[in-house]
């Protein structure tokens, strides 16, 4: 294959001959500015995907979650920001043993008001890829101070060497005659609880 | 249908085809105006969105004109993160390196996330030549492949199927796959979604390697991002223990902070949302989470051809977000099995014959399939002047017929079409022609597509030069034209077409391209 590699690298050049970069990366317009209202949208813009989403205080925010939760087993990360009485730790459960569970609560890394998304990069409360997949419930909290305007905001807060999922609203499909059906792979419901600290 | 034709066979035969036709029509109007009514909205709210489009052209810009360097430095990144990287000339190396990886781990199967890039290198068919079966996981790739059908649409690649016939697809075929559908099987999109979720999950849950694509791949920090809806891409990019990426060399993204213009592009371009349901991405192999072995394979396959065409490289600042399909006049009446390959419309017109050189009938007719109306240019989110690209990929086709004994018959196809196009009565007219023929074709034609469509054999006229290298779908017995000024611009169809899903939010969440492609994992 270093043939290969080679003849690709070489009709690159060749293809490119007299052709020059720029060397400075490109500086994309401004995302959307904060605002007093950045929180309002998010849990709008979240809410059109028909995602489910409640806004709570902190000392709130265990038993909005508790009821948020089906019938079945819940599997929770390590380093949860909530506790969950009855949950199971992820312990490396296989997909399997996921599969058999109903609901998966974690925390955020990062929200985005302006698109209505949350991004989890799988590290502490927020657990591996595959908890936050398999299970048909998801419940994830947010942190007021967690939403931020726009896509750049995020951008410059996550750190491309963790693997991240951006998720907005529960996953769907059009494929039938455009019809839109919730849910078809990954998790039917996603149940959004931001939690507001005292002025803020 | 009120009209008949002496002598015409009125059998039910004959009537199924039509009504069959009459669906396709439907849907596709149908598909293209929803898609594009969602876009505008969504493209309207966003203040300054003429900079998000430049900018989102001069990044991929400055990823291919440094692409040597930063092909380099994904390797390395790449590399350091753990992942292995595999260079494919073309679709036999890059079928080749896929086919090894499956072998080496004896499995028998894998799983796919839709992929425009795996599509172009025919992945599925050289997997099961040597014995390995790859399951598509997207909804409408799936319906597609279990009905051993073709795909039709960047996005929705079933657009051409009606809930019925993915039900008779479902019943008959799913059994033989894995997971039959249950018995009690409706027609209801939800009860379809949901027979697919069953019999998908079976295989996600086992599978020990997936195949993806990438929409992106960052230089900088040997990110590759995938974009999609259903859920799929993540199931395959995080189960299985082995995962192999195609990549095509283009998909560069210089560094990790330039992926914001796209990201902010892509979704409103591609579904109208203002983000698609899920994006992943991923950096070689992390430890305890996700496929413990990495593969990407950089793929040219023609890609350094279209590089090497000065006025044609800007076709590769693609992002495979469909907008130009439904703002497609051609592309609306023809549907996507026109264009003989898995880029269809626009985009497909300039990227086919850049990707393979002139010479292949196909391709050399593609450049023809347009009225150069510019709306495709006008949505396009990285601004590839498509326009521009046809009329100059028009002369390449005349220079290298110009020793031909006989004149090309594009040659001949084009002044016919500037002919029709010149004047609108004139179009009007050709259209009302070929509209007739439709009528006729459909009931009469003898050959069939893929889909179980009638075929017509060839259009009357100047069009009988482009149709008489492909197959053309029977033409809708309503022209564009004739529909554009009953609906009022599609405006009175779609009204009638939403009602019943107002309050229900977005209506349409299909694919974002995933993939490289959109599809890719769509
Ligand atoms: S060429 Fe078409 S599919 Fe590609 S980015 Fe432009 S509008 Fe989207």
């Amino acid at each position: 294959m270093s043939d290969a590699r080679e003849e690709i690298l070489d009709r690159v050049r060749s293809a490119l001959a007299g052709t020059t970069a720029s060397p400075e990366p490109v500086a994309s317009p401004p995302g959307v500015a904060a605002g007093p209202d950045t929180l309002d949208v998010f849990c709008e813009r979240v809410a059109d995907y028909r995602a489910v989403v409640e806004r709570c205080s902190p000392d709130e925010v265990a038993a909005r979650v508790t009821a948020a939760l089906p019938e079945g087993d819940v599997v929770v990360p390590e380093g949860l920001s909530v506790e969950v009485p009855g949950a199971r730790v992820d312990d490396g459960l296989s997909a399997t043993d996921l599969d058999a569970v109903a609901a998966v609560v974690t925390d955020c890394r990062v929200a985005v008001a302006e698109t209505g998304t949350i991004v989890l990069d799988h590290g502490l409360g927020q657990g591996r890829r595959a908890i936050s997949l398999v299970p048909d419930v998801h419940v994830c909290v947010v942190r007021a101070d967690q939403v931020v305007p726009d896509v750049p905001d995020a951008l410059a807060l996550l750190d491309a060497g963790r693997p991240q999922t951006w998720v907005s609203g529960p996953s769907a499909t059009s494929d039938i005659e455009l019809d839109r059906v919730e849910g078809v792979h990954g998790p039917r419901t996603l149940h959004v609880v931001v939690v507001e600290t005292a002025g803020g | 249908m009120s009209r008949t034709f002496v002598g015409m066979p009125a059998f039910p035969e004959a009537a199924r085809a039509a009504l069959g036709d009459t669906r396709l029509r439907h849907n596709l109007a149908h598909a293209t105006g929803t898609i594009r009514a969602k876009r505008a909205r969504v493209v309207e709210e966003v203040d300054g969105w003429e900079d998000l489009r430049v900018a989102g052209a001069a990044v991929k810009d400055r990823a291919l004109h440094g692409l040597d360097e930063h092909l380099l430095t994904l390797e390395r990144t790449l590399t350091e993160a753990g992942a292995t990287v595999h260079w494919a000339r073309d679709a036999a190396e890059a079928c080749a390196v896929v086919a090894r990886v499956a072998k080496d781990h004896d499995a028998r199967e894998v799983v796919k996330v839709k992929s425009m890039a795996t599509q172009e290198i025919g992945l599925e068919e050289a997997l099961a030549a040597e014995g390995v079966a790859a399951w598509e996981t997207d909804l409408a790739e799936l319906i597609v492949q279990l009905g051993e059908d073709l795909p039709s649409h960047i996005l929705v690649p079933a657009i051409h199927k009606g809930r019925a016939e993915i039900r008779e697809i479902f019943l008959r075929r799913m059994a033989a796959a894995g997971r039959p559908a249950p018995d009690d099987l409706t027609d209801e999109p939800a009860v379809l979604a949901a027979a697919a979720r069953e019999h998908l999950r079976e295989k996600f849950l086992r599978a020990r390697v997936a195949v993806s694509g990438a929409n992106f791949a960052v230089a900088e920090t040997g990110t590759l991002v995938v974009v999609e809806s259903e859920g799929n891409g993540r199931m395959c990019l995080t189960l299985p223990e082995v995962l192999v990426s195609v990549v095509g060399i283009e998909k560069v993204v210089p560094t990790w902070a330039e992926l914001d213009p796209l990201l902010r592009l892509l979704p409103r371009s591609s579904t109208g949302e203002r983000m698609n349901p899920y994006t992943s991405s991923w950096s070689g192999v992390t430890p305890g989470d996700g496929p413990q072995e990495v593969h990407v394979v950089l793929l040219d396959n023609g890609r350094t051809r279209a590089l090497a065409d000065e006025v044609g490289r800007q076709a590769l600042r693609c992002i495979r977000c469909s907008a130009c399909l439904n703002v497609c006049p051609v592309y609306e009446r023809v549907g996507g099995h026109a264009y003989g390959s898995v880029y269809p419309g626009p985009i497909g017109a300039i990227l086919n014959p850049l990707l393979h050189g002139p010479g292949d009938p196909r391709d050399d007719a593609l450049p023809y399939a347009s009225s150069l109306c510019g709306a495709c240019f006008e949505v396009c989110p990285v601004r590839i002047d498509i326009p521009e690209v046809l009329v100059h990929l028009r002369t390449q086709v005349v220079d290298a017929h110009r020793d031909d004994p006989v004149p090309k018959p594009e040659a001949l196809a084009m002044r016919g079409t500037g002919w029709a196009f010149g004047d609108a009565s004139r179009l009007g007219l050709a259209e009302k022609a070929s509209g007739l023929a439709g009528r006729v074709l459909g009931r009469l034609g003898r050959s069939a597509l893929p889909g179980g469509r009638r075929a017509a054999g060839r259009l009357p006229g100047p069009g009988a030069a482009w149709t008489g290298a492909r197959d053309l779908p029977a033409p809708p017995a309503e022209s564009f034209r004739d529909w554009w000024a009953r609906t009022d611009g599609g405006r009175t169809e779609e009204d009638r077409l939403e009602e019943g899903r107002a309050g229900e939010g977005p209506a349409v969440r299909g694919r974002t391209e995933a993939d490289d492609e959109p599809g890719g994992a769509r």
